[in-house]
């Protein structure tokens, strides 16, 4: 085939000499615009798997590549003058010229035409070829021409950045942070040869201009940067390279080929460079694309499989440095943190690293994190510390001994006319002995009509205080765990049928009147709730008054209000369903005061030393509706009033409002209320297993985690069945399951 | 978990006869459901026809549609149609619902694409009032009528599920792609505070026989997903063709969790049936003691 390749950079100079390596008879010519010694960038990272890809796609280069770069395992943070290193994450570096060099001499070697200093402006220039591969970067003229058919998407980075060198030695990654009266900077640096290292400056823009970066020249930025950061260079120069501050464009690429013209690397995608390099990525892609093509007789298949292999291996990578990108913007949120909390974060801010992988890179790190989070919650320096779950809480007098919340809904145990029955009592003691620091009752009515079917469980008459009593009396009587009950009022989501059956179904028979702060119903089939007008508000929060002092008699340890999902309390604080004309409506601040009011007036009767949880949905999920930026303002103004942690849920103020389900659906969200509102916050979000448990705790996402346990057996009472349910999962045989889970 | 076979009825050429065999020979061997699939653009037979037709030769299996495009159907029409292959079949069918991803079906049917997914949910709510008030007749087996599932990727799919439905039914890949769906569809369940968890249903294709029937098997996917554009080369890469690759993939979605996977054939040959038949039984499942009906009902 004849192969014109557009770029001499790195993918296009490892493609065409792979190329040319699998079939001599190749007629290849690569194209550059710059001349053979000009480049720009400093050095370039490559992981240990990225280094082993290499040494599979040419042994040759993979050796030059070894015989020049730097390699090392740690990572290291600055950070409020502590300097904190994680080993076991083995990358390595070389200069980008080094590299050029070497892929330079290898294409020499296997006699493909390099021509440089020649600028393309029409593909008519390149004459006829069998394929056009074009890696001519993020200015890619190719798929600029053809943009319609390759449709590109670039989306602007919020923060400014600005890639520098320093004529400093480092023994690690480094990430430095350093705040001043203009605002925060971080640092993402890393050495690449001998005696220089590359600098990345990054900021918010706020901070940029504040700093009047945006009219310093490129001498102006390098004297501000070494001023900002003397006491990490210690005398050492600050390089530019005709250097700029910019925003991280990331390039998404819907079509990678067309006819005979293929695009690869930075041409195609690009992703934020706290995650790795766009290098790295753009050799996988050449060796992918030689692969293809030396594999598939015709040309489509080819591209066809390179695409298809590459573009999902991207695109996770792009999310995943998205997802960095987006944390290294909003870094101010996590400054509250404590140096080792920070960073944890900041290693496991891309959702791929867990607390389990951190062990095991770097053991020493593992040990140090539990015992810094076992120092911080039980004030004792332990060398022998358990891992981030077990550790206490501590809310007002009240002491949690780990931090495993487990809670059981009745639907196998319903609740007759709202008293809780004998077996609901037995499960939820069931939940305590399997090992959790809280159970948590379902959603308990603070009156009948505030319940959402007639199975729930309710807590409005004495019968019902009588029978909560023997409840929680039993379950600190055989265990350590202590126990919180959920109130709630059903509001618009009320006189429905058990959720066996669906969700929000109406009774067929025997419904009864729904409150809401407006009229509008929950479904088209939904009776319409009344507008709360002072007296229903005022005899809803009686209602909860009178819940909470029968909870304090039973003897709970922690009160939960419902502000979440949709229910009463809720349909005040979403736009979507308080369309409300008094004062009770209108601005967040209005739209809060009916939930404060009854909030005040919980905690005023329940007493002082015992803590109050309160759930509300961080978002609708739906546009226009509540969102993440308002929680964050109930969750500041319930902490002054007195709430200790707050609930993060998601969704269902409208049925359409749902959030992307997943493992850990609610963690994001967490992450920024707790570290924007400074509270205490409880998830579930679907966690099955202690280790994303650990990594949520450590990172200091949320304190409370709520676990989600099939393999739970309901109906026993024996102490060896929730062992048996769990061997369930570990035995392949399928008659053996079936008999241990039925 | 259980193993399910699917019916030749959306593989071109397939005899109506050949399907009515199927069916009957399905019900004799291991197999707990007889799978169909839904395409009105394509060489193949109505699949909630093809149900009925198998209801009438046999006793035991299960009767599932994985999936039916619903907005495509008059939600009481079809509220009908379902209650009477339940009604005729003893209680057997497993109705399975999702949007469908082709606009030409819809154009065919002269039904607008863009509203389905409301359409979807409407239908949804629609289906189990008509036969839990038993408005419209037969009456199905059940009081409530017939299992719903729900299919599709999209996030609102895994949210339809839990607010409406008995279970999922995902559409076929890998048994690491069937686990992040089923995690999805297990989290969404639990959100909603809905007892128990999903029915968890799932779906893969074979062709037995040796080299000539694998390929014809992969031609016969890289057509029926030709609309899906290159994902057509993966999907029909996937494809089952000896004893040793069934086994890891029952295995792989046994260990995700799947209640049942149902296979498809790709070759309108009864030879493939009997194929699949021996090498479940190799693995040890052979025709169920309990009929299904109680399997089902646990």
């Amino acid at each position: 085939m004849k192969i014109v390749i557009l770029g001499a950079g790195p993918a296009g100079l490892y493609c065409g000499l792979l190329l040319k390596k699998a079939n001599p008879s190749h007629d290849i010519t690569i194209i550059e615009r710059n001349p053979a010694d000009v480049t720009y960038g400093w050095g370039v990272v490559f992981s240990d798997r990225t280094l082993a890809s290499f040494q599979r796609a040419d042994y040759k280069t993979y050796e030059q590549i070894t015989n020049h770069f730097v390699i090392w395992d740690a990572i290291d943070v600055h950070y409020r003058d502590e300097t904190i290193r994680c080993g076991g994450h083995v990358i390595a570096s070389i200069s980008r010229k080094e590299l050029l060099n070497i892929l330079q001499r290898r294409c020499a070697e296997l006699d493909i035409t390099l021509t440089f200093s020649c600028e393309v402006n029409d593909l008519a220039e390149l004459g006829a070829y069998d394929l056009l591969i074009a890696s001519d970067g993020l200015n890619s003229l190719v798929r600029k021409m053809y943009a319609p058919i390759f449709k590109p998407t670039i989306e602007s980075g919020k923060a400014k950045y600005i890639w520098l060198g320093a004529q400093k030695v480092l023994d690690a990654f480094t990430f430095i942070f350093r705040e001043n009266e203009h605002g925060l900077f971080q640092v993402h640096a890393y050495p690449f040869s001998g005696n220089t290292s590359t600098f990345i400056v990054e900021c918010d823009e706020a901070s940029w201009l504040k700093a009047g970066l945006d009219k310093a020249d490129e001498r102006a930025s390098l004297d501000y940067c070494q001023e900002l950061l003397a006491a990490d260079l210690d005398g050492a120069a600050l390089l530019s390279n005709n250097s700029k501050w910019i925003n991280f464009p990331t390039l998404k690429t819907k079509t990678w080929h067309q006819q005979n013209m293929v695009l690869l690397g930075d041409a195609v995608h690009t992703a934020h460079f706290s995650i790795g390099s766009g290098t790295k990525l753009a050799m996988e892609d050449a060796i992918a694309l030689a692969t293809t093509l030396e594999q598939y007789p015709d040309l489509e298949s080819a591209l066809n499989a390179y695409e298809l292999e590459r573009k999902p291996v991207v695109e996770i990578f792009q999310n995943a440095a998205q997802v960095s990108q987006g944390y290294f913007e909003t870094i101010k949120r996590y400054l509250g943190l404590e140096p080792m909390q920070f960073t944890f974060q900041l290693l496991t801010r891309s959702g791929r690293i867990t607390y389990d992988d951190l062990r095991l890179r770097d053991t020493r790190f593992g040990d140090a994190v539990d015992r810094w989070y076992t120092q911080k919650f039980r004030h004792v320096a332990s060398v022998v510390a358990p891992p981030p779950l077990f550790a206490p809480l501590h809310l007002r007098s009240l002491t949690l001994s780990n931090r495993i919340v487990l809670a059981a809904n009745t639907s196998t145990n319903p609740a007759q006319d709202g008293l809780p029955v004998e077996a609901y009592g037995r499960q939820l003691m069931h939940r305590a002995q399997a090992g959790a620091g809280l159970v948590m009752t379902e959603l308990t009515a603070v009156a009948a009509e505030g319940r959402i079917t007639p199975a729930d469980p309710g807590i409005y008459t004495a019968e019902q205080g009588a029978a909560w009593t023997n409840i929680v009396e039993s379950l600190h009587a055989t265990s350590n765990a202590k126990i919180g009950i959920q109130l709630n009022h059903a509001g618009r989501r009320g006189s429905t049928r058990p959720r066996s059956e669906g969700l929000d179904r109406p009774l067929r028979q025997g419904n009864w009147p729904l409150l809401s702060a407006s009229p509008l119903p929950y479904t088209p089939q939904s009776q319409i709730p009344a507008e709360m007008d002072r007296e229903a508000m005022d005899q809803v929060k009686a209602d909860f008054v009178r819940a909470t002092q029968l909870a304090q008699t039973a003897g709970f340890d922690l009160l939960q209000l419902n502000m979440a999902h949709g229910y009463l309390l809720a349909s005040f604080l979403s736009p979507l369903t308080n369309q409300r004309s008094d004062e009770y409506g209108g601005d967040l601040e209005r739209r809060m005061a009916y939930p404060l009011e009854v909030f005040d007036a919980v905690r005023a009767t329940w007493p002082e030393e015992k803590p109050i949880v309160v759930a509300i949905s961080a978002t609708d999920c739906v546009k226009g509706g509540f969102a993440i930026e308002d929680a964050v303002m109930v969750a500041r103004t319930l902490k002054t009033y007195g709430c200790d942690i707050i609930e993060v849920q998601a969704g269902q103020a409208t049925p359409d409002g749902e959030p992307a389900y997943g493992r850990g659906f609610l963690t994001a969200l967490s992450d920024q209320l707790r570290n924007e509102a400074g509270i205490a916050t409880l998830i579930g979000g679907y966690l099955t297993t202690s280790n994303e448990i650990n990594t949520i705790l450590a990172a200091g996402r949320a304190d409370l985690c709520i676990m989600h346990t099939p393999h739970l057996h309901e109906q026993s009472t024996s102490t060896e069945e929730p062992l048996a349910g769990m061997r369930a999962y570990i035995t392949p045989n399928s008659a053996q399951q079936q008999a241990l889970t039925t | 978990m259980r193993v399910g076979v699917g019916l030749p009825s959306t593989v071109p050429g397939a005899e109506g006869q050949l399907i009515i065999s199927w069916a009957r020979r399905a019900d004799e061997g291991p197999f707990s459901s007889l799978g169909v699939l839904d395409r009105i653009v394509y060489d193949s037979y109505e699949p909630l026809t093809s149900l009925a037709a198998a209801a009438a030769v046999t006793q035991r299996v299960l009767l599932a549609s994985t999936i039916v495009i619903g907005p495509l159907y008059n939600d009481t029409r079809l509220a009908k149609v379902a209650a009477s292959i339940d009604a005729l079949s003893g209680g057997r069918l497993v109705l399975g619902l999702a949007v469908g991803a082709r606009k030409d079906d819809y154009d065919a049917a002269g039904i607008d694409y863009h509203t389905r997914g409301k359409r979807l949910a409407e239908q949804l709510t629609t289906l189990r009032t008509l036969w839990e008030e038993g408005s419209i007749s037969p009456r199905a087996a059940r009081s409530r009528g017939p299992d719903l599932l729900v299919g599709g990727a999209s996030d609102q799919g895994f949210a339809r599920v839990a607010r409406y439905a008995d279970g999922y039914v995902h559409g076929g890949g890998p048994p690491r792609a069937f686990s992040r769906a089923a995690d999805k569809a297990r989290a969404a369940w639990s959100d909603a505070g809905r007892p128990g968890k999903p029915q968890l249903w799932a779906q893969g294709y074979f062709a037995l026989g040796g080299d000539a029937a694998a390929e014809a098997g992969q031609r016969y996917l890289k057509d029926y997903y030709a609309f899906t554009g290159p994902f057509a080369e993966r999907i029909a890469a996937g494809i089952l063709t000896n004893p040793q690759a069934i086994a890891q993939f029952i295995r792989g979605y046994e260990e995700a969790g799947c209640d049942e996977l149902v296979l498809f054939p790709t070759i309108a040959d009864i030879g493939q049936l009997e194929q699949l038949t021996t090498i479940l039984h190799g693995l040890g499942r052979h025709a169920p003691v309990a009929d299904a009906l109680e399997v089902q009902r646990q």
